[in-house]
């Protein structure tokens, strides 16, 4: 498994190494990021445009500057930002954990959602409850999430209105310069959380639980399951231990496959709220044409998704022993 | 192994040529077969009708599509046109109402939903073709050319694709067809992972092994044995891209890097008209559930076609 390990990440140096590549050359000719600053009336300097020039390393050829950015990697330099006080490693780093508790706590409520739902439909199946789950699966599979979001976003307003109180927000990840104990710092925080968790988590569901639905009534129909029921092991033994371990299985790389749909779920999400999270960096960093706070962006994604496969084909090995990696 | 028949086409050319002599030497009577023959496309249409949802998806879709292009050529507004009439609720005259500067949302909502029609043509167009192509190739010869062009669709499928198309869609503008063109040069490699799937069962099999031994060179066995066998697999999934591409377009639009001014879609509409959703919802709702209609009447004709092209899965409807 160790060996399987490292083959994969050793393998997956090079899809990295021509991504980031194809995407520099992209990010790099897709604006001049000294737009702003030409644009500025009454013009600068010339002076200031050099050293600006020269900052952002414009002066250099393409490859160069490639290799440049590459090699500073490894003393964990991500490049200059075009806001010169920017660290773009500091700054993504604290809007990481920020887009992290996002995505951590939606996609495990989705989780939760997909498998209740994915089972009751099966174990129901063609029943009243079957249909209505999957109309409902599939009205959110079609449903843009930013419109869901702005949605939940007027019903918090809403809630908050009818009770007189801010209990849920509707703006920010956290209130800025909050003063209070360790507790109620986790109180406002989750306060901050609950709205963005809930669009996130139900765009993201639908297709987990059509998908558990299937490998449920897969597993519901096999011999082994009839032979549990046979031998007089009641429903609920044989639907849990023996039905929904074997069918949670093929979950795993299913969700894995979707952290990187998940992210972009999360960017628009955050945007909607307002979190100054990592969507909301990548956004800043597209439209400033920040050619490096861009490629850091998808530098971390690219990595935590590659590394988060990784993790669910070792996992998947480990709860199904019929699969082996040589 | 190679006299066995296979593929459709061998199959009756053999059954056809040494007659069937009959013992008796008399003919025997007509009789009307009580078996109706069907063609496999009457089958899979019989089966796609026995879907209800699937078929009031197809209708809803070319309601919409009428309505778009149809609707929009005759309504008495145009789109981006400034009527007198600022910030009115519905009503007969503006049944979608109008926006703070008067433009008639109907009108509006209409050419977003052309917009989002249009995408949804190039994306299952171009993605498709692509992608069954690379996919096919790939599957078909394995070994390194495989891993190779598998590897190129992995640096696609590592990313999140709103980040990538939002980069694009920031250097090539907003006009709806190069937004699509992103779009549809992301979406390709979803597809070709689905053709080299089946291909890959495909290869082995004897009607593949029958093909090469008649002398059928890669490309003829390619096109002509291995992709219209995978077609079936490649149409189910594309309807499903087809509404995710479309999603795509309005959350890009909505983001700002999609479709812009003096062009509108319906994610731009949604993203106009947010912060107005108190004093003016009804040009935030209608766009939005515009989306809706697009996106589900598409999942469900993905879904009837599941069912009507792939009978061995569990039917929907008993």
């Amino acid at each position: 498994m160790l060996a399987f390990a490292t083959r994969r990440i050793v393998g997956s140096i090079p899809v990295l190494l021509v991504s980031s590549f194809v995407v520099f050359l992209l990010a790099s000719l897709a604006g001049n990021p000294l737009g702003p600053l030409l644009a500025r009336n009454p013009p600068p300097p010339p002076q200031t445009i050099a050293a600006e020039t020269a900052r952002l390393r414009l002066d250099d050829p393409l490859l160069s500057r490639y290799w440049q950015w590459l090699t500073g990697l490894f003393h964990g330099d991500f490049g200059p930002s075009v806001i010169s006080t920017l660290d773009i490693g500091t700054e993504l780093g604290a809007r990481f954990l920020v887009t992290l508790r996002l995505i951590a706590v939606a996609m495990l409520v989705a989780l939760v959602l997909a498998v209740v739902v994915g089972v009751v439909s099966a174990v129901k199946q063609y029943s009243i409850t079957d249909y209505s789950a999957t109309f409902l699966g599939f009205l959110f599979l079609s449903m843009p999430s930013f419109w869901l979001a702005i949605l939940l976003k007027q019903a918090g307003i809403g809630f908050n209105l009818a009770l007189g109180d801010q209990v849920i927000f509707t703006i920010g990840e956290a209130t800025p310069n909050f003063q209070g104990s360790f507790w109620e710092r986790i109180g406002d925080v989750a306060g901050h959380l609950v709205l963005p968790t809930i669009s996130l988590a139900l765009i993201s569901y639908a297709a987990w639980s059509r998908y558990q639905r299937s490998s449920m009534l897969e597993v519901l129909n096999s011999d082994y399951v009839r032979l549990a029921r046979a031998k007089g092991l009641s429903r609920t033994t044989v639907l849990v231990r023996h039905g929904l371990r074997t069918a949670l299985i093929p979950l795993t790389t299913v969700t894995a496959l979707d952290l990187a749909a998940i992210i972009s779920g999360a960017v628009v999400t955050e945007q909607v709220f307002q979190w100054r999270g990592m969507g909301d960096f990548l956004l800043n960093a597209i439209r400033t044409d920040d050619v490096y706070a861009t490629m850091a962006w998808l530098l971390v994604t690219a990595t935590v998704v590659i590394g988060f496969n990784l993790l669910a084909d070792l996992l998947y090995a480990v709860l199904d022993p019929r699969i082996r990696y040589a | 192994m190679p006299e066995t028949p296979s593929g459709a086409s061998t199959a009756t050319t053999t059954a056809a040529a040494p007659g069937v002599p009959t013992s008796t030497g008399v003919p025997p009577p007509e009789r009307k077969p009580t078996v109706v023959e069907r063609s496999q496309f009457q089958l899979v249409l019989r089966r796609f009708r026995q879907h209800r949802l699937a078929v009031a998806g197809l209708v809803v879709l070319i309601l919409l599509v009428l309505l778009a292009y149809v609707g929009s050529a005759v309504w008495k507004y145009k789109f981006g046109a400034f009527t007198p009439d600022e910030s009115a609720p519905p009503s007969f005259e503006h049944p979608f109402g109008t926006d703070s500067t008067g433009k008639d949302q109907f009108a509006q909502v209409l050419r977003g939903t052309q917009i989002s029609l249009q995408i949804a043509v190039l994306v299952a167009f171009f993605s498709t073709l692509v992608g069954t192509v690379w996919g096919a190739v790939a599957g078909y010869f394995g070994g390194l050319t495989d891993t190779i062009m598998m590897r190129v669709t992995d640096l696609v499928l590592t990313l999140p694709l709103i980040a990538v198309a939002a980069l694009l869609g920031h250097s090539v503008g907003g006009t709806w067809w190069l937004i699509s063109l992103v779009i549809a040069g992301l979406y390709w490699a979803y597809v070709s992972r689905v053709a080299r799937g089946v291909v890959l069962s495909l290869r082995e099999k004897e009607f593949v092994e029958a093909a090469r031994a008649l002398g059928a060179s890669d490309a003829r066995i390619i096109a002509r044995h291995l992709v219209p066998n995978a077609l079936d697999a490649i149409i189910v999934n594309a309807t499903v891209l087809v509404a995710v591409a479309i999603l795509l377009e309005t959350a890009l639009s909505y983001l700002g890097f999609g479709v812009t001014v003096p062009d509108t879609s319906l994610g731009l509409l949604v993203s106009e008209s947010q912060t107005a959703l108190t004093t003016r919802p009804w040009l935030f709702y209608f766009p939005g559930l515009f989306i809706i209609l697009i996106a589900l009447s598409i999942n469900f004709i993905g879904d009837g076609l599941r069912d009507a092209l792939d009978p061995r899965q569990p039917r929907a409807r008993q």
